[in-house]
């Protein structure tokens, strides 16, 4: 999860609405100081494509006049870009404290089964994905898991929730 | 029970739309700090009010800001911290869930007190519903002449931008956070400088908890005294605690500061009892990153009083037997449940969480880690204990941001109150793995003090 993926260099294109959105979100900041743009437009990205490639990450640093460093070592840090293509849903669940009293674990059993793939996998129809995550700051609620690039969430969980949600997301996918 | 200051119209439909909120008489307090009052005097009222930083060191919100620089010439921000991570702590997401704008509205009238002139809502990226919440809210707020250019014709002007991080506990430290919205790597800076000189793109910067920022709207409207009454000594005003675990009603509950914790736990307005008829075993007050006490001496001080939640009476015996009151992310622990397991847990997170800056926190939370986790699965030494606490203390106190000493504390504090689970967890280490230690002695009442003769 935290090397940069160079296997993948399909060349990106960013779209003229995605371009009107990064600038939009560069006004928000004093002239000269666009990189704090970066975090936003890196979700903007992800959720356009899924993850974040070489090529796209690159686009962003020249769109954003910065060096193609600056953004993998910001990428590369924080837990929600995915260096490498995911399912079309990730399913994220919260494994923390006060969700981990409460049952978290073997919701995340429940989900390895039920999609039959491991941790950071994908399900060979490329729908889904899943891993455990810290803290969602949702602790009254839990066992929760949260859904990209929307981030909907799903709480007070329990195995029969969890099927549901799997076989609604499947129907939804596969339209 | 007391008045409700931030969460008062919580249950009125459509309280998230700026019209019902303005109707419920939102907003006043922008009216009266921009037409009759001048930022001097908001800080003041601030001041007086003994608010406390809510975001979990409990700094004084007043005293903050009139540490702010005011170089001529160059910009001030304010930077709400919205990157609420804390494990145990939630209560930051349901306000602005519920009632943005009382947000919104904090942190226009802190805005002119501090004569910023364009501020960051920085919100944990994870939470892009509330995000969309912020936005339509300031949206709303712009619509009606609250933000923008010439704020109700006084001729302040104030643009407020919300920022998402992108998953990462680090950044709700200050300086991490600053960074972070600078488009950097959550690395914490050095200080000093302390942000109010040099924060922000190097300029003078408050950082607040969403809390603290939305109890600025009652300080406001009801003046610094009127809020310094509720509460108990220097512990004023009321507070979000956000309740999880294994409780019968877990959810955000707003409290006068010094009800007595047992009210809290069990009478039906709070959190009405541990779930499925168990008993308490252990309490974690404040979020992870506080000391966990067992039962009893969560209940009463070592001195036999009845303890209290707020600052003081949390904390009342130091470390040694007491907790911190934190940002308020209180975990209860029933009887079934495994002390050596939520210790690994949560080392776990702050092993992952680390920034990597401080070699004490990135290598000894990853060491706590492996340590813990061969503990709970059977294959643990007698000397791990004392190598657990060795490595705590050689965590706390040396990195540059308080991560180490809050990976820390839950791990020292585990070891000191539940030793003998730790222990069993080595004499019985198959046993271990198919039952808990159990309630034990947790919550046995305390020995009394023997009388000391004169």
């Amino acid at each position: 999860m935290l090397r940069v993926d160079e296997q993948q260099q399909t060349p990106v294109n960013f779209s003229p609405e995605l371009v009107a959105k990064f600038d939009e979100i560069v006004s928000r900041y004093p002239e000269g100081k666009q990189k704090s743009a970066l975090l936003p437009i890196l979700h903007l990205v992800q959720a356009e494509y899924g993850w974040l490639s070489v090529p796209a990450m690159d686009k962003v640093a020249d769109y954003l006049k910065i060096q193609d460093i600056e953004v993998y070592e910001v990428a590369t840090f924080y837990t929600m870009y995915f260096m490498r293509p995911q399912g079309k849903y990730v399913l994220e669940v919260c494994r923390t404290g006060p969700c981990g009293i409460v049952g978290a674990e073997k919701i995340m059993d429940h989900i390895e089964q039920k999609l039959g793939v491991k941790e950071g996998e994908v399900t060979p129809d490329g729908l889904f994905s899943w891993r455990g995550v810290e803290c969602l700051a949702a602790c009254g609620y839990g066992p929760v898991l949260q859904i990209g690039p929307e981030y909907t969430f799903y709480e007070n969980l329990t195995n029969e929730s969890v099927d549901k949600l799997i076989a609604d997301l499947k129907a939804k996918g596969n339209n | 029970m007391g008045r409700k200051l931030l969460l008062e119209h919580i249950n009125v439909p459509g309280i998230n739309t700026f019209d019902v909120y303005r109707q419920k008489g939102g907003y006043r307090s922008v009216e009266k700090a921009l037409k009759t009052m001048t930022p001097e005097e908001i800080v003041e009222e601030v001041k007086k009010s003994g608010l406390r930083g809510r975001g979990g060191a409990g700094f004084p919100t007043g005293m903050k800001w009139s540490f702010l620089a005011k170089p001529e010439g160059v910009a001030r921000y304010l930077v709400c911290n919205a990157d609420e991570s804390e494990p145990g702590t939630f209560k930051d997401r349901y306000l602005m869930t519920y009632i943005p704008h009382a947000l919104i509205e904090g942190m226009i009238v802190s805005s002119f007190a501090l004569g910023a002139k364009v501020s960051y809502i920085y919100v944990r990226g994870e939470m892009m519903p509330q995000i969309r919440i912020l936005e339509k809210a300031i949206a709303e707020a712009k619509n009606a002449g609250f933000l923008g250019k010439n704020i109700l014709g006084t001729g302040y002007d104030l643009e407020l931008y919300v920022q998402p991080g992108g998953g990462a506990y680090i950044c709700g430290e200050e300086t991490a956070l600053l960074e972070s919205l600078e488009g950097k790597r959550g690395n914490p800076r050095i200080k000093p400088p302390f942000p109010a000189i040099a924060g922000l793109y190097g300029c003078p910067t408050v950082v607040n908890n969403v809390e603290s920022i939305a109890a600025v709207v009652p300080i406001i409207n009801d003046g610094g005294e009127e809020y310094a009454k509720i509460g108990i000594g220097r512990s004023t005003g009321t507070k979000l605690i956000s309740a999880g675990g294994n409780l019968k009603k877990p959810g955000v509950y707003e409290i006068d500061l010094g009800l007595p914790v047992e009210e809290f736990l069990y009478s039906d307005e709070y959190c009405g009892g541990i779930a499925n008829g168990k008993r308490l075993k252990a309490v974690v007050a404040g979020g992870s990153s506080v000391p966990i006490l067992p039962a009893n001496l969560f209940m009463k001080t070592v001195n036999g009083d009845a303890r209290l939640m707020s600052y003081e009476s949390l904390a009342d015996g130091g470390f040694v037997s007491g907790t911190m009151m934190g940002s308020g992310g209180f975990i209860a622990y029933d009887e079934d449940q495994c002390i050596v397991r939520n210790t690994w847990n949560f080392t776990r997170f702050y092993h992952h969480e680390s920034c990597g800056q401080c070699s004490p926190c990135r290598e000894g939370t990853g060491w706590m880690e492996k340590v813990l986790h061969r503990l709970e699965h059977g294959h643990g030494k007698m000397s791990d204990m004392d190598l657990l606490v060795d490595v705590s203390k050689k965590i706390e106190g040396n990195t540059i941001c308080p991560l180490g000493d809050a990976a820390a504390w839950p791990v020292a504090s585990a070891i000191r109150h539940f030793r003998d689970e730790f222990e069993w967890h080595v004499t019985h280490g198959a046993e271990a793995q198919t039952r808990n230690y159990g309630l034990a002695h947790y919550a046995d009442p305390l020995p009394k003090k023997e009388e000391t003769v004169a």
